[in-house]
């Protein structure tokens, strides 16, 4: 995802703009879209913050970032400076910068909003950070090692943030990888154009500088004992919200439905996009359906559009009701992926392999329990759309491998971890964090609730 | 941390057919019968699910046919050399108590992961029943472990090079007419399994097949192997790789483990001029 996002028309004078490439030139590869700040850009637009003395920038940001200080290092050209000041929060700048969705968050609440534009911090954060990792990055200092033992379950945004945080307070961390990879979703899930793997490598390698073991390819429950876990001192659960759901509607196992995890995952994790050169394979649609609004269902598309295919994206609600970010939907249809609103599958058509998908139209009524308009189908207005792949994003669940063989381990109906505020689950010395005790969410809401619970847990270490 | 996992012992068992002892002590340690790993032999390789077949201190054993591109480069490997990732025991275990009697079937390759469950079986106590089959007598494989383990051995050929000439099932129908069996398991290619576990249903006995669909990530997270079983979606990988035989829907599992042929294709052609140009014949394992 693009740091934050330039419309274009209506930036304030002052405000950088950040730029994205081109879309019809974009959608010929997997390089980032958004090219990022300048250094003079970076300075201008750090300029332009008020320095409030009760920042509410930093109330929004779920790491409790020192906005106004980083911001300041950057205004006066000490980016060495604003990197440290970034890094005392947040050990994971370079992917925040570009993930977070600041609209919601620090920049929603900036003061400048109300008369011109927010200050671009997740632009800022994102400069400071690739100003440092091509500069040579400074690593923050670690406490003395107390000797207590913590394992970390699954290394993505979660999982690396408590590591970190947990390393700095001098505690021996190990974290355990499922996949050969270590990033979790940062790795699999996003795409380079919005993510770059460059930089979730630095990052994570920033956090292992620390100290932090990883230890890949191991499955906690089956390559590591439940036993084995619950013999460290401390245990933090970030296995993740890995279960891609399906709709339950006839077709979905014809040759070319695809989960979006599975999608995404071949591309990004096994680069699928540039087989034969890499053995994993991935079908190459003319046509695509994706099924979904959030911003899962934008890279999905995206990613397709990439690979050559013509992409109609399918959601039940109206545009506006979507809960991908505004700019990754405005990315989406600036590379020309066509938006099919208020419209639900009903199933998807072929013998082996797909050949269409069967739609209605949806109008909107009333409010369901989340708030949103409940779509309900118009009778007759059902139509059928010549695809020959299907992506269905509509969510994930909590992956149930770990946490269903933990005895004594309580669950919630989602079948969520049970956490309290800290990340206490019902054992004593077990916490969790990210999706696994939330169900989907942000990068940085993961990594606001790993920082919560590393807190505690170094508390708990520390009193015994 | 870059751990790689060394291939101990490399063997070819028949035509094609290859016997791998790599060194892998965190998947060895917790091995039971019924599961198996995902390897990736380098950084462009795809990810492949292998049954283990059988567990040696620190080393599990994979036995493997090289049809595909995969399995091809991988039977390049000699003893000494390393595989970048292997990641496992994955997938349930068998579910192995004293039912009385049980018969284990293997066909072809599938043999390779029959040893394990016969031995786990005896251990509980099962009065165990074992049937190899292959096309013929060369690719009969793990004959003598199968007789270690078992109580009684049939051996089945299509071309009755050797043994009874005929298929598993001809042998599993003939020994459920003349006895009370309680529980069967068959792995093997998808359509023997399908053939074979018919021959259980009219006596209402429960049988296990292992499913070998297309995999990536192998934790339940990409729904790649999902199969339909009883009619609800189950994934492979996590609620299997063992099914109730009966509930299986074999017709979408076979075409479901065709939807990358054409790709397949590519990567197999691309990779035998890639051997010819490196001058590698194999043969390495004579």
């Amino acid at each position: 995802m693009s740091g934050s996002r330039s419309t274009g028309a209506g930036v304030a004078k002052g405000a950088a703009t950040m730029s994205d490439r081109p879309a019809d030139v974009r959608v010929h590869d997997f390089r980032e879209v958004d090219t990022g700040l300048t250094p003079a850009e970076a300075i201008a637009e750090a300029e332009r913050c008020l320095q409030c003395k009760k920042p509410l920038c930093v109330r929004g940001c779920p790491v409790c970032i020192d906005i106004p200080a980083f911001v300041r290092e950057v205004a006066d050209g000490n980016f060495p400076g604003a990197a440290r000041a970034l890094k005392e929060q947040n050990m994971l700048p370079a992917i925040c910068g570009r993930v977070c969705p600041q609209e919601t968050q620090c920049e929603g609440v900036c003061i400048l909003g109300n008369k011109e534009t927010p200050i671009r911090i997740g632009a800022l954060e994102r400069f400071v950070a690739d100003w440092e990792r091509r500069n040579g990055a400074e690593l923050p200092g670690t406490a003395r090692p107390t000797g207590k033992r913590v394992a970390v379950v699954g290394s993505g945004p979660a999982g690396l943030t408590a590591a970190a945080e947990l390393a700095r307070a001098g505690h021996a961390v190990t974290v355990f990888e499922s996949l050969h990879e270590g990033g979790g979703v940062l790795t699999y899930g996003i795409p380079a154009f919005r993510l770059p793997k460059d930089v979730v490598r630095a990052e994570l390698d920033q956090v292992l500088a620390l100290g932090v073991r990883l230890k890949k390819n191991h499955v906690v429950g089956r390559s590591v004992s439940v036993d084995e876990l619950l013999g460290y001192d401390a245990v933090f659960l970030a296995t993740g919200a890995g279960l891609p759901a399906f709709m339950c509607i006839p077709g979905e196992n014809l040759n070319g439905v695809y989960s979006a995890n599975e999608f995404l995952t071949r591309v990004n994790l096994m680069h699928a996009d540039a087989f034969p050169e890499f053995d994993t394979p991935v079908l190459h649609g003319a046509r695509v359906a994706v099924v979904g609004g959030g911003n899962v269902a934008m890279d999905s598309a995206r990613v397709a559009r990439r690979l050559g295919a013509k992409v109609s994206l399918i959601y039940r609600r109206g545009e506006e009701e979507m809960p991908a970010r505004k700019a990754e939907v405005e990315h989406a249809r600036e590379e020309g992926i066509e938006f099919l609103t208020c419209t639900n599958p009903t199933r998807i058509l072929g013998e082996q392999c797909v050949s269409g998908i069967e739609c209605v139209k949806m109008s909107l009524c009333g409010m369901d329990a989340s708030g949103r308009p409940s779509p309900k189908p118009i009778e007759g207005s059902e139509f059928t759309l010549d695809v020959d792949m299907v992506i269905q994003a509509i969510g994930t669940s909590p992956n149930p491998l770990l946490v269903s063989l933990i005895p004594g381990l309580e669950r919630g109906r989602r079948g969520n971890v049970v956490v309290d505020e800290n990340g206490r689950t019902s054992i004593p010395h077990v916490y969790a964090g990210g999706d696994i005790a939330t169900g989907a969410a942000t990068v940085i809401e993961a990594m606001g609730s790993a920082k919560r619970a590393a807190a505690a847990i170094d508390a708990m270490l520390k009193e015994e | 941390m870059n751990q790689l996992y060394k291939v101990e012992l490399a063997t070819r068992l028949a035509d094609r057919v290859y016997e791998y002892w790599i060194r892998a002590p965190q998947v060895a340690q917790h091995a039971r019968a019924g599961q198996f790993i995902i390897l990736r032999l380098h950084e462009a390789g795809e990810r492949i699910p292998l049954t283990i077949s059988a567990v040696r201190g620190d080393a599990v054993r994979v036995i493997f046919m090289a049809v595909g591109k995969t399995t091809q480069e991988l039977a390049t490997l000699r003893a000494g050399n390393s595989i970048k990732d292997v990641v496992g025991p994955l997938g349930k275990p068998s579910e192995i108590a004293n039912y009385g009697t049980c018969c284990v079937i293997g066909g072809g390759v599938g043999i390779a992961s029959t040893p394990l469950i016969a031995k786990e079986l005896k251990s509980a106590g099962n009065h165990v029943i074992g049937i190899i089959g292959a096309r013929n007598a060369d690719l009969l494989i793990l004959e003598d472990e199968m007789r270690e383990v078992c109580d009684e051995l049939h051996i089945t050929t299509d071309d009755g090079s050797k043994g009874i000439h005929g298929f598993a099932s001809d042998v599993l129908k003939k020994l459920l007419e003349e006895q009370t069996i309680n529980r069967v398991w068959i792995v093997g290619p998808a359509i023997m399994m399908k053939v074979t576990s018919g021959v259980t249903v009219p006596y209402g006995v429960k049988t296990y097949v292992s499913l070998n669909p297309i995999m990536v990530d192998g934790t339940g997270m990409c729904g790649s192997c999902r199969v339909t079983v009883g009619g609800e979606t189950k994934f492979a990988c996590v609620d299997g790789p063992e099914f109730d035989a009966h509930q299986v829907d074999f017709t979408e599992l076979m075409q479901r483990q065709r939807i990358y042929t054409g790709q397949e294709k590519v990567s197999i052609e691309r990779f035998a001029e890639h051997r010819c140009r490196c001058g590698e014949g194999g043969g390495h394992h004579e």
